[in-house]
């Protein structure tokens, strides 16, 4: 038998199955899952019977597919657990789990892989028939919208990044000669979310004038609560059903997050429940922690800096980087990723000699607003030493500082940086590459 | 005749407009919220003390309470913390994260109303709340050990570190570009001269 034979044998066998199934009033999925899925993989065994079958060790799941046992990739960092260091070391706790940025292909984070850090809950099992989401507060008519509402309003999709203020950190792990992408900044990942604008539903509760903020709150344990403006309210946020094309995932806020696009990833609501109209913001406990106190400089005032909102220009290379090696000379595209809180990425430099010369590297598309941009850059290594370096400008013409412009924004040193925590550190990121091919972080 | 055919359809068409201007754009999607509905989720407590429900403790009250829902993460006193929970009462009020730093009594009186015990959420009274309030207070040294904490007395207390944040005044928080944001950062109050 012919190899095409053969596949069409395979494809009116299974097609058989699957009429035979259906017409032996087998459930829908949803309702009756494992059910149907024992007798899709009998199926599928019956069909390939006497075939060579998967290897053993590859994982088939008919009904929600699973990667290929030879992509084991993944997020580090757990809930309770401790996080990896570099070199196998374990180091303090690390509450959330970070993306491998240089892992991901493309622009989109795989939901799976997508970074969290909901700082110790677990997240809560919430049954979207029993979801509600209220809006009250100084509106006109307070209302209670089930996730099936908000489905019939009108839908946008939006791909957008969440970074965690903490990303791209140049102290503690981020330092350190053998952290990767993932390490020094898995705390920003990109989805394709789809939802309601807010502002829609704002326009059907009636907003008063007098309403200046927007507080919304989690039903998850804690109740967790983060002040909006409302001009950001108004201007692009959205109330998240979907993420990559299926629901978003429990641990992103299942069955509905909200969505503030270039903010800091608190302002991304999850577990999203209510939502409140004031003339002044809560303060919540979140508001209070997560901020910047410099000891050194001029700004070594004891005074904390609350409410940041915008991430800036940013960018990494996530090949060569960190934790990798070149196995030859000879040609690598130099890729990686840019992003802005501020817009759309305009350009993207890439050094190969520590700063000294900058050229413009490709930026591949698409180039969305608030959305991580992948960018590419042609590169020969001879087997020299080098040192690799990507800068981001937006849209509104921020460039992505050195760690050196970073400190002077604060006036702190670069020393300072590489030992104290900052957030929002968005330094521009040197990767070296030494002359037996090993990849280092140079910050 | 026709003309007036003409004429009636046209007001017809005009009525049919103003209904429809008058009927809801997304009609029958999602319903009111009754105030029953609303006050059972609304848990929200402002600065300036809106929402904060009746009842009052303090900080003699508020030990007992302490030691037995509290201390066994953060700590006999509030000042060890642990692995897992923070410590509460700082050392200096500009540290970062205990309460001795926070800049409104409120924030305190809602993050344990709200959050704490954790995994027994929503467990203690407003009567408990405020008395391990007054308890973390008076350790921080802001309040005294009989000091009553209520609906009144929360909102009034002057916090030690309520300067101690930039921007101070909330209706300046809004603006991020009129306070001198720019690329993420936001060093304030005094922005760095341009170069």
């Amino acid at each position: 038998m012919n190899p095409k034979q053969s596949d069409r044998r395979r494809f009116l066998k299974s097609g058989a199955a699957l009429a035979g199934l259906a017409a032996g009033s087998i459930a829908i999925p949803s309702a009756n899952g494992q059910s149907l899925k024992d007798a899709l993989t009998q199926a599928a065994a019956d069909t390939y019977k006497g075939t060579p079958g998967p290897a053993p060790g590859q994982q088939f799941d008919p009904i929600y597919g699973v990667r290929s046992r030879y992509e084991t990739t993944g997020r580090v960092g757990g809930i309770g657990a401790f996080h990896h260091g570099p070199n196998g070391k374990f180091s303090r706790p690390f509450l959330g789990a970070l993306t491998p940025l240089q892992d991901v292909i493309g622009i989109i984070t795989p939901a799976a892989l997508h970074y969290y850090d909901s700082h110790g809950y677990i997240p809560p099992d919430i049954d979207p028939k029993q979801h509600r989401l209220l809006v009250h507060g100084m509106v006109d008519r307070p209302m209670i919208f089930t996730l099936d509402d908000l489905k019939r309003l009108p839908a946008v999709t939006r791909t957008h990044f969440i970074e965690c203020n903490a990303n791209g950190t140049t102290s503690g792990h981020g330092s350190e000669p053998e952290a990767t992408p993932q390490i020094t900044h898995g705390l920003t990942s990109c989805s394709i979310w789809t939802g309601v604008k807010l502002s829609r539903v704002l326009e059907m509760v009636g907003v008063k004038k007098v309403a200046t903020w927007i507080l919304a709150e989690a039903a998850e344990g804690t109740r967790f609560s983060k002040d909006i403006p409302m001009e950001k309210a108004m201007d692009d946020c959205l109330l998240a059903y979907g993420q990559n094309g299926e629901a978003v995932r429990p641990e992103q806020g299942y069955p509905l997050r909200l969505i503030s696009p270039g903010y800091e990833g608190i302002y991304n609501v999850k577990w999203l429940s209510r939502l409140e109209l004031a003339d002044s913001p809560a303060i919540t406990e979140r508001e209070l922690y997560y901020n910047t106190t410099v000891t050194e400089g001029k700004y070594a005032d004891h005074k904390s800096r609350w409410f940041r909102f915008e991430m800036g220009a940013n960018s990494v290379i996530t090949r060569p980087a960190g934790g990798q090696r070149l196995e030859s000379h000879g040609f690598y595209e130099i890729t990686g990723l840019a992003w802005s809180g501020a817009g759309s990425i305009r350009r993207v430099e890439v050094s190969t000699d520590n700063g000294r010369t900058w050229k413009d590297a490709e930026l591949q598309g698409p180039v969305l607003p608030k959305a991580h941009t992948r960018f590419g850059f042609a590169w020969n290594w001879g087997g020299e030493e080098a040192v690799l370096m990507s800068r981001s400008t937006d849209e509104r013409g921020q460039v992505q500082p050195s760690l050196v412009e970073l400190g002077k924004i604060w006036d702190v040193d670069a020393n300072y940086l590489r030992t104290h925590g900052l957030g929002h550190a968005n330094a521009i990121r040197p990767w070296k590459v030494t002359a037996d091919g090993s990849v280092y972080n140079a910050i | 005749m026709r003309f007036s055919n003409l004429f009636v359809l046209a007001v017809v068409l005009v009525a049919c407009a103003s209904a429809s201007a008058q009927m809801a754009k997304y009609d029958n999607v999602g319903r009111t919220a009754t105030p029953e509905e609303i006050q059972a989720r609304d848990i929200t407590i402002l600065p300036s003390g809106k929402g904060l429900p009746p009842g009052k403790g303090t900080a003699k009250e508020g030990a007992l309470i302490y030691a037995t829902r509290c201390a066994y993460c953060h700590g006999a006193t509030g000042k060890e913390g642990g692995p897992l929970a923070p410590k509460l009462v700082g050392d200096t009020t500009y540290e970062r994260g205990p309460m001795t730093s926070w800049p409104f009594a409120t924030s305190v009186w809602d993050y344990i109303n709200r959050a704490m015990p954790r995994y027994q959420e929503g467990t203690l009274t407003p009567d408990q709340v405020y008395a391990v309030t007054a308890f973390l207070l008076y350790r921080s040294g802001i309040i005294k050990e009989n000091d009553v904490m209520d609906a009144k007395s929360v909102p009034e207390l002057q916090m030690p570190n309520r300067n101690g944040w930039l921007p101070s005044r909330l209706e300046d928080i809004p603006n991020l570009k009129k306070r001198g944001g720019r690329n993420g950062q936001y060093p304030g109050p005094d922005p760095p001269a341009a170069h």
